[in-house]
């Protein structure tokens, strides 16, 4: 059976300016849980340790909000994402005796050894594993595969093909995705998540899907940054017709989609220029938020931010140059 | 000639560091100390006449004529192990790994506290390009918060600092509070592989008051990036320093963006975060070597 962790709760963090309460919180696991999603990721959009003045405070201490859905949650696992660099290994301890039992740990695809104690500490802790390779658009299917295999040996027990800027295209997915199968065998499992960018989300996670990949990350009303990540509630009716098992009833979290997560969104996701500027230059989906913010303070273009930042070359994490890139493009309006 | 010292470490920190010293008026690099013979560090220390060994530091510490200082550019562990001895043979230690033995230094901003101490460390080379812009803001006015982003290129982070990269962030955001001044510090690190390489490049945010003065902290800040800037030629400020008020849940701040161009010694100059390691070792043991020379009283009038 494929298995589909819903992010809403975490990529839709950044979407929502990490303000998310319990009573959200609480009230979206549970109508998630209900309709029997088996995973339900819950942290600060930058993964553990992410509320910051860089990635934006959260309102709520993410801690808090692991633990209420720990708490809420019959039969799906809690699981929270980190980011070595950003969070620490005492943060995954502490998510863990809130009761979170996933550990999902993100690298940009061509560093993941910086990750190797990280996925140590929770294998050694019980934890289940999922690694996250971002930026995986901007490496080949070769590197991506050699980048999985040293999380695997690491401890790692599904390495995930993450499109984090909604760069990728169709083939473009099942290349990675099969390169990681080859090499990876029985080790681990594959998967796949999915941006909106290019309005192709649903479409890559089937093609992931039929290269391999055994896990698919989506979120409800595509609650997520940029132009927000795979619809859960799309992806089951698309899996249901295809005849792939996910074991989520598709009339629920249609419902839960619309009179539960919608309700928690400052707005819908859109894929509109900003969001199409990112998938098309292969930029973070999580600097669009940044990217508003910094072209509001310093009277310059938005897409043009994204643009620069694309020419950079700047990967997750650095939303901080984001600042200094509308700083140097209103100089040059000033000139 | 001035003052002898030990290379231990014979690694690219190791090499970068012979090259600064070879420089230095007031210290004399007179041993280099490694473990592979056929090491780069070793060869281009030997061509450049000093002593060389790989049998780690136990030739240096029977040799017939032992240095005065010791820059450490092991690793933690090695210089765990290698530190009391150091102590026991009077030689100080300029510690450049995340050992911590000894105090955090940083040398403009308290560097003289800690002339007299027989082992002194580094802290990390992010602490080192952001922890005086923290320590010069809290001159000015209380710090609650202050976090700090180095960006580094993927190629400069070498595989003691992927191993374990979670000392980097402990260690720099304990430096960020202890020496920075801050109430709490955070400390994040991104590394980023583009190619060409990128240069290093720091933000550093702090939390200040409402109220603050703004051009006195921008005042703070410009003079204290000429006093790193002294030591490391490739430390600049980019853009003015930027003040916004606080916001929802953020308190009101000022950021500050620098970049850390290496002196393309040994290493390349996108390595700046090793740059600005090799350059406070180097400025550290020139005070505590001149202290050693002149007594404290001229040490504490030097340039920081």
């Amino acid at each position: 059976m494929l298995r589909i962790t819903d992010t809403s709760l975490r990529d839709g963090s950044h979407h929502k300016r990490h303000q998310f309460t319990p009573a959200e919180v609480t009230s979206i696991v549970a109508a998630l849980d209900d309709a029997g999603v088996p995973v339900i990721e819950v942290t600060h959009g930058d993964g553990l340790g992410g509320s910051s003045f860089t990635y934006g405070f959260s309102k709520t201490p993410e801690q808090e909000l692991i633990s209420a859905a720990a708490r809420t949650a019959k039969r799906a696992k809690i699981a929270f994402l980190m980011l070595p660099g950003v969070g620490v290994k005492d943060d995954i301890l502490v998510a863990q005796d809130n009761g979170a039992s996933i550990c999902r740990i993100a690298t940009h695809c061509t560093e993941a050894d910086i990750a190797v104690q990280h996925f140590g500490l929770a294998r050694e802790r019980g934890l289940e594993t999922v690694g996250f390779l971002m930026m995986a658009h901007s490496q080949p299917p070769e590197v991506i595969a050699k980048q999985g295999r040293i999380m695997a040996d690491a401890g790692c027990q599904c390495v995930y093909v993450v499109d984090s800027a909604g760069a990728l295209v169709l083939e473009q997915v099942s290349d990675r995705v099969t390169a990681l199968i080859e090499e990876l065998g029985d080790d681990a499992e594959v998967g796949f998540h999915g941006h909106e960018n290019l309005g192709l989300s649903v479409a890559n996670s089937i093609v992931a899907i039929r290269a391999g990949a055994r896990q698919i990350d989506g979120s409800a009303r595509r609650f997520g940054a940029g132009a927000g990540n795979t619809a859960t509630e799309a992806l089951v009716g698309v899996c249901d017709k295809l005849g792939i098992e996910t074991g989520i009833d598709f009339f629920k979290i249609v419902d839960a989609a619309e009179d539960v997560v919608l309700p928690a969104m400052p707005e819908e996701c859109k894929l509109d220029r900003m969001a199409l500027l990112m998938g098309y230059a292969g930029v973070y989906s999580s600097f669009l938020k940044h990217a508003y913010r910094q072209a509001e303070r310093y009277g310059v273009s938005g897409a043009e931010i994204l643009v620069q930042a694309g020419k950079r070359k700047l990967v997750g994490g650095q939303e901080d140059q984001l600042a200094d890139i509308a700083i140097n493009l209103a100089a040059t309006l000033a000139e | 000639m001035g003052v002898p010292a030990a290379i231990v470490g014979s690694g690219n920190i190791g090499t970068d560091l012979l090259y600064k010293l070879k420089r230095s008026p007031v210290i004399d690099p007179v041993w280099m100390v490694g473990i592979d013979p056929d090491s780069e560090g070793l060869k281009r220390a030997a061509s450049l006449g000093l002593e060389t060994t790989a049998d780690g530091v136990d030739t240096l510490l029977s040799s017939a004529n032992p240095p005065k200082l010791v820059f450490e550019a092991t690793s933690a562990y090695v210089h765990r192990a290698n530190a009391p001895r150091y102590e026991e043979a009077g030689i100080k230690a300029i510690d450049l790994t995340p050992a911590a033995i000894g105090p955090y230094v940083i040398p403009p901003v308290n560097l003289d506290e800690h002339i007299d101490a027989s082992n002194v460390n580094l802290i990390t080379c992010g602490g080192q390009a952001t922890i005086p812009i923290v320590a010069s803001v809290s001159r000015v006015v209380p710090v609650a918060y202050a976090e700090i982003v180095a960006s580094v290129a993927s190629v400069s982070a070498g595989p003691g600092t992927r191993a374990n990269i979670d000392e980097f962030t402990r260690t720099t955001s304990r430096g960020i509070e202890v020496i920075g001044g801050a109430e709490r510090g955070k400390a994040i690190i991104v590394l980023n592989p583009a190619d060409p390489p990128m240069i290093m490049r720091d933000t550093i945010i702090c939390a200040i008051p409402d109220d603050a003065d703004h051009a006195a902290i921008a005042a703070s800040v410009t003079s204290m990036v000429a006093d790193v800037a002294s030591y490391v030629p490739g430390y600049r400020l980019l853009n003015e320093p930027q003040f916004d008020p606080a916001e929802g849940n953020a308190p009101a701040r000022v950021t500050v963006f620098v970049e850390v161009e290496g002196a393309g010694d040994f290493l390349p100059p996108y390595a700046g975060n090793l740059d600005i390691m090799t350059a406070a070792a180097v400025r550290v043991g020139e005070r505590i070597a001149h202290a050693q020379d002149h007594g404290h009283v001229a040490a504490g009038r030097l340039a920081p």
